[in-house]
């Protein structure tokens, strides 16, 4: 019997549209989409569940949304593909968020999802990437991610490769001292193919980074490291995919670093900055009132007092 | 993290100082020399710091080795394969989590890194980064944990690894193996590159003498090698002991005594088929190891001996759960009793108890 050879299709080949055209906009809509999912996936995977991390994942969608429809390179038909830009989720606790992802784009059956976290599920609370096609490395321990990029960036070097390694790390997992260690090797080694986001939500569990244990000021701190660093709001999509685009025609030898101000707990108000809600459960009502919020799209945002 | 290269007082290395076994040729000739080079130690005061060269000579045919240090480049003379192959070696300075971690990630792509520095902490202060980025996704990452147990003699307890063992062994996917001598490290190596996870390459501080005239042949994880013959009794060894068990079987052969001596390179998975032979052959067991009685090889032995329920004269010999007392190597190997002299001594002991089925 003859097999057909199925030729696998990458994802994010095309040229990021520039600000003020029809494919900007298009592609605005599909991102507002996208990130919707993430968060109504959320709510409804952390009712699976009986809890979830909410409001460090609400933070990245629009992160998320934009990593995997515009920026990424990978092929869902192919996830060992050799060539593909890596995606560390240094924050693990966000994996309830980049699942639903990963499927809607057919990294895996959707159904899966309906059993996260029971029993022999590969989804769980943290990414395992030897149970879950998509998920580049595992991680949950906070403070690893960057080292774990840094060596994929570097063994682009050693195997003559041309992808990217992003990593994406949250603002509180900072305090962790192996993350400066990674970021220091990232400077000397010029580590170029590397791309540090932060989602600097403004939160850690006990409350406001600045009253836990501050990591400000964020921007000097790469740049004393060596980095490029560019901060931008983490909710813009103009922003976000001009810095995307940036990305790939930069020169500068330096790993790069984007500090995305967030808002945790982004687009349900009541969640909005509430540390509360690091970990929750949504019931009867509640639920119901927080994805019609969802559905209604991104209100203006609360700040910190 | 690491120390300095030179104690202040001795301007000797830690390399330097002298042999396992007190009067030795080799350690005598070794203090003798003057083992520091504008690279920094010597090869040949070192010699059997052999993963170096012979990671360079495998790497020519393996284009996915790459050897990672943490500033220790000359003490464990990895800088042997930075010579020959600088592209892919990698030195991550002091910070040895970073070192685990980002050999993680380069594994994550096909490659196949050989991390480099002190065993204590490797084991010790990276034991979470082993676990989670190395044993828990399966990434073939090997680490090269040298100078182990208290090989670092004066430099105290900061710099030994006397609990390695112990940490590593409880790590499951974890392949923990100790190198007796300079062939049977090569010998592991080649065999890790045939292993598809990670493993713990536990090793001495270089000068460890002769076990194995040449390569071991047909080396395996989880397979001990039975390197002497014997009635009497049996002494199970890993690492840097087995070459004293060696010493004092030749020993206690002159007292009309006989001695299996039994080299367990593998610590995990430790190889109960052996461990049943000598218990059924022979029925009195020592094992010997330069770490802590608590949680390493007389643990491991302890509990394939227990569970297979057939009575025997049985005794760990190690460090007895102390943090070791100050001073050369050499001298705390006299004090602990872990040399020739001090094994077959523990052996005529062990051998002169009542067996618990005679009672």
């Amino acid at each position: 019997m003859r097999r057909l050879k199925v030729v696998a299709v990458t994802h994010n080949t095309a040229p990021i549209p520039v600000r003020g055209t029809q494919e900007r906009k298009g592609l605005f809509r599909l991102l507002e989409e996208k990130a919707k999912l993430v968060r109504r996936e959320t709510v409804r995977l952390s009712r699976i569940a009986g809890a979830g991390h909410y409001t460090g994942t609400f933070s990245c969608a629009e992160l998320f949304s934009a990593l995997y429809h515009s920026q990424l390179r990978f092929r869902p038909d192919e996830p060992g593909w050799k060539e593909r830009d890596r995606f560390v989720l240094s924050k693990g606790h966000a994996a309830i968020g980049l699942y639903p992802v990963l499927a809607d784009l057919g990294f895996f059956p959707a159904e899966l999802l309906d059993n996260y976290t029971r029993l022999h599920s590969p989804l769980g609370d943290h990414p395992d990437m030897r149970k879950v096609p998509g998920i580049d490395f595992s991680s949950g321990s906070l403070g690893h991610g960057l080292s774990v990029s840094l060596g994929m960036a570097l063994a682009a070097r050693v195997t003559g490769k041309e992808y990217f390694a992003y990593c994406l790390l949250g603002d509180g997992e900072l305090a962790e001292g192996q993350v400066w260690s990674a970021a220091m090797a990232a400077g000397h080694f010029k580590a170029s193919n590397l791309v540090a986001i932060v989602d600097r939500n403004q939160l850690s569990i006990d409350g406001s980074t600045e009253t836990v244990m501050g990591v400000e000021p964020l921007t000097d701190k790469f740049a004393a490291f060596r980095w490029d660093v560019r901060r931008i709001d983490g909710h813009d999509y103009d922003q976000i995919l001009d810095t995307f685009s940036d990305i790939k025609h930069r020169s500068d030898e330096r790993p790069f670093c984007v500090i995305a101000d967030t808002v945790k707990g982004r687009g349900v108000q009541r969640m909005e900055l509430e540390k509360d809600w690091h970990v929750g459960n949504l019931m009867g009502a509640d639920y119901d009132e927080v994805m019609a919020e969802i559905d209604a799209g991104l209100q203006p945002a609360r700040s910190l007092a | 993290m690491t120390g300095e290269t030179t104690t202040p007082g001795t301007n000797t290395s830690p390399q330097e100082i002298s042999g396992v076994f007190r009067g030795s040729a080799d350690g005598a000739t070794a203090l003798r020399e003057k083992s520091k080079t504008e690279q920094g130690i010597r090869a040949s005061a070192i010699p059997t710091f052999v993963a170096g060269e012979e990671l360079a000579d495998l790497a020519g045919n393996d284009a996915r080795i790459v050897v990672l240090t943490a500033d220790l480049a000359s003490a464990g003379r990895t800088i042997d394969f930075a010579n020959r192959h600088p592209g892919r070696f990698f030195n991550i300075g002091v910070a040895e989590q970073n070192m685990v971690s980002v050999a993680a990630g380069m594994a994550s792509t096909g490659l196949r890194p050989f991390v480099s520095t002190f065993a204590a902490y490797l084991a010790l202060l990276c034991c979470e980064q082993v676990r989670t980025d190395l044993a828990y996704p399966g990434m073939p990452v090997v680490m090269l944990a040298h100078h182990s147990g208290m090989t670092l003699g004066y430099y105290g307890t900061s710099h030994h690894a006397l609990e390695d063992l112990s940490a590593m062994r409880g790590i499951a996917g974890l392949t923990v193996v100790c190198a007796s001598d300079a062939s049977e490290l090569r010998a592991i190596l080649r065999a890790s590159l045939r292993h598809d996870g990670p493993v713990y390459v536990r090793m001495g501080r270089g000068r460890d003498p002769e076990v194995y005239p040449d390569v071991p042949e047909n080396f395996a994880f989880g397979k001990a090698i039975r390197v002497a013959e014997g009635e009497d009794i049996a002494l199970i060894a890993t690492g840097s002991q087995v070459r004293p068990c060696l010493r004092a079987a030749e020993d206690l052969v002159k007292e009309g005594i006989s001695a299996r001596v039994v080299d367990m390179h593998t610590i995990s998975p430790v190889d109960a088929t052996e461990i049943q032979a000598a218990v059924d052959d022979i029925g009195t067991i020592l094992t010997v190891e330069e770490h802590n009685i608590t949680g390493g090889l007389g643990a491991a032995v302890a509990e394939v001996i227990a569970e297979y329920g057939t009575p025997v004269r049985f005794r760990r010999h190690g460090v007895p759960d102390v943090h070791v007392a100050l001073g050369p190597p050499a001298a705390l190997y006299s004090h602990y009793e872990l040399d020739a002299a001090g094994v077959a001594g523990r052996a005529k002991d062990l051998l002169q108890q009542t067996r618990g089925s005679d009672r």
